[in-house]
């Protein structure tokens, strides 16, 4: 059964038994899950086990056939006015970092909020040199993505999206793809926007920023979230054989 | 410790010795390549130049052309110029279709310069190729009337082409779209459109245009043959450049269209500012080649007797007093064919260089 635990706080994202399939295969298999404002949610499992499709299903990036979602209590349907609404107030970070090559760090910032937003284009740079210094790069803000290292253009995709103002965040394995010693650079910038008190779903297997910003961590096997937990109670004391047998592969290299 | 900077190596120094031994002679193949081709510039040159320059006769009728000895006969070009650059336009009007061909050089040159891509741009676009066709047509200002079917030459050749490319790209790049888009109705007429029209010859697709337009339409109604081409012309052109626009779009990686779709961007701003960018840059060269071949292929026109620029040049042959000078009037007409394409050419490798500086991935 999924777990599911009441929480104080307004819920911000409401999952009920969310469903879904890839033609015959069951990928995410009755979820629920409630997350308050400024929330931060960690969501860990092994590969395959439907992490990203979930974080997907929330700004609609994929279809779910059954179940409800609910982000401020707009429901996610197939009305473009309620997509458009939710995507507009949630940021998402993805694994390959997705800046746009044909445009400069500061165009990249600034495109949705001058297209989506109407927001006048000095006024949107201003903003996007602001989340720039944010995420420690103010001096790129002229060069081109390819021009950048990994860990800088993963902050330049966190900027990107904070341009939007967003009251959640998605991130999907943000530093899977960096190489070791720029995983910090971008941890720590998650770290801080954490404190800000941002709402954030992250699936990540960095134990140590579950450890240390998660107020619950969520594992997920198969399709189906087998266990939510703090993270003091999850590592210490994991309820589920399988949640034991993950983290301790996790947590021995 | 810092190693000193040394200066580079013997060979990488450039003396014009040096370039002829590493390009000319750097292998055994290479040397005997380059003596072949040398041996066969020295037996080809100087007679072609001695029939391009040096026997070439320059004035006079069709008979100093015709004395024993004589090289090329550009007394016949200097005769059928005006008429293989203009057809059958009125001669006191050709300052006419001059003018008009200007204008149309000077927006295409206006439209190379990407400072100036945008929407002031895009609506001069139609403004002066409407200009330029009523310069053409007159009946309005004073200027007297000249039916399409008195049009030809080189202002019909850039006439076709400008406008059916100008044409045919938007509604390629929509059909491509289409083509790719996730509604199966949109997919499937897409698809069946380019495949048909694909599948046809272009000739057959001007008869068919100049033949079926008019069953089309009311009986009092007519549509003007050169009209009737220009959109088999677009129709045939738009077919390819979809498929060459397509192959772009699939070069994108989804990630792209997520990350913009994650940002709130529509649909239509998602293809305007993501895909297309980067989708069109891709595909530079085969779009050139594609623009290149259909500037060639508006001489087809003739079939359905249009007098275009190769038109004009083979009909000037046809005045029994200067029949069979058919090697000069295809040089001359060769040559404009190339400057403008090889203008093209250029101007892409230009464009390309342009487009992707500093944005390596
Ligand atoms: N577009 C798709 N079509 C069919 N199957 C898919 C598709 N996308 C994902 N899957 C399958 O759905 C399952 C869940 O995929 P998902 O990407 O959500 O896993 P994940 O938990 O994020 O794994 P990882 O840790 O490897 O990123 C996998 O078995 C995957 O093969
Ligand atoms: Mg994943």
């Amino acid at each position: 059964m999924p777990a599911r635990e009441a929480h104080p706080g307004e819920p911000i994202i409401e999952l009920d038994g969310v469903n879904k399939w890839y033609g015959a295969f069951h990928v995410l298999r009755d979820v629920s899950l409630s997350v308050a404002k400024g929330e931060k949610i960690v969501i860990c499992g092994p590969s395959g086990s439907g992490k990203s499709t979930l974080i997907r299903c929330i700004n609609r990036l994929e279809e779910h056939q059954a179940g409800s979602i609910r982000v401020h209590g707009v429901p996610l349907d197939n009305d473009i006015k309620h997509i458009d609404a939710i995507r507009r107030d949630v940021g998402m970070v993805f694994q390959s970092f997705n800046l746009f090559p044909h445009l400069t760090v500061l165009e990249n910032c600034t495109l949705a909020p001058v297209w989506v937003k109407k927001m006048p284009k000095s006024e949107a740079e201003a903003l996007a040199r602001r989340f720039l210094e944010r995420v420690r790069i103010p001096e790129q803000a002229d060069k081109y993505p390819g021009q950048l290292s990994g860990g800088q253009q993963q902050r330049v995709a966190i900027a990107r999206a904070l341009c939007m103002n967003p009251s959640i965040m998605l991130f999907d394995e943000p530093t899977s793809a960096l190489d070791p010693e720029m995983v910090k650079e971008v941890l720590d910038v998650m770290v801080d926007l954490a404190e800000g008190g941002m709402t954030m779903l992250c699936v990540t297997h960095e134990m140590g920023f579950a450890r240390r910003v998660a107020d619950r961590i969520v594992f997920m096997d198969r399709g189906e979230i087998v266990e939510v937990a703090p993270p003091e109670q999850l590592f210490a004391d994991p309820r589920n054989e399988r949640t034991r047998l993950f983290l301790s592969q996790v947590l021995s290299h | 410790m810092d190693r000193p900077a040394l200066p580079p190596p013997a060979a990488l120094r450039s003396s014009p010795l040096h370039w002829v031994r590493r390009n000319l002679f750097s292998t055994w193949y290479n040397s005997l390549l380059t003596l072949l081709i040398l041996a066969a510039a020295w037996t080809l040159v100087p007679g072609l130049a001695a029939w391009l320059v040096g026997h070439a006769v320059w004035s006079g009728d069709a008979a100093a052309c015709r004395a024993e000895g004589a090289g090329a006969c550009w007394a016949f070009v200097a005769e059928k110029w005006r008429f293989s650059l203009f057809g059958t336009y009125p001669v006191e009007q050709h300052w006419r279709p001059t003018l008009a061909m200007l204008l149309v050089v000077g927006l295409l040159l206006g439209s190379a310069d990407r400072r100036l891509w945008g929407r002031p741009l895009l609506l001069l676009w139609p403004v002066v190729l409407l200009l330029a066709g009523l310069l053409m047509q007159g009946g309005v200002l004073g200027l007297e009337t000249v039916p399409t079917y008195l049009w030809g030459g080189l202002p019909l050749t850039l006439g076709l082409s400008v406008v059916g490319l100008g044409l045919a790209f938007p509604l390629g790049v929509l059909l491509a779209l289409g083509r790719t888009s996730a509604m199966p109705v949109f997919r499937a007429l897409c698809t069946v459109y380019i495949e048909l029209v694909r599948g046809v010859p272009l000739i057959s697709i001007l008869f068919m245009a100049s033949v079926m337009i008019p069953l089309f339409l009311p009986q009092d109604v007519t549509v003007d043959k050169l009209l009737r081409a220009q959109i088999g012309l677009v129709l045939f052109a738009a077919a390819y450049l979809a498929e060459v626009v397509r192959g772009g779009l699939q070069a994108i990686p989804k990630g792209q269209v997520e990350a913009a779709s994650a940002l709130g961007l529509s649909y239509w701003q998602r293809t305007r500012m993501i895909v297309l960018p980067q989708a069109l840059a891709l595909v530079i060269p085969p779009l050139v080649n594609t623009f290149i071949g259909f500037f060639k292929d508006t001489s087809l026109v003739v079939i359905i007797g249009l007098l275009d620029l190769l038109g004009a040049a083979k009909s000037a042959l046809t005045d029994p007093a200067w029949r069979g000078f058919y090697r000069e009037a295809y040089l001359f007409v060769a040559v404009i064919y190339f400057i403008f394409c090889y203008a093209l050419s250029r101007y892409s490798r230009h464009l390309e260089a342009q487009l992707s500086k500093g944005r390596r991935r």
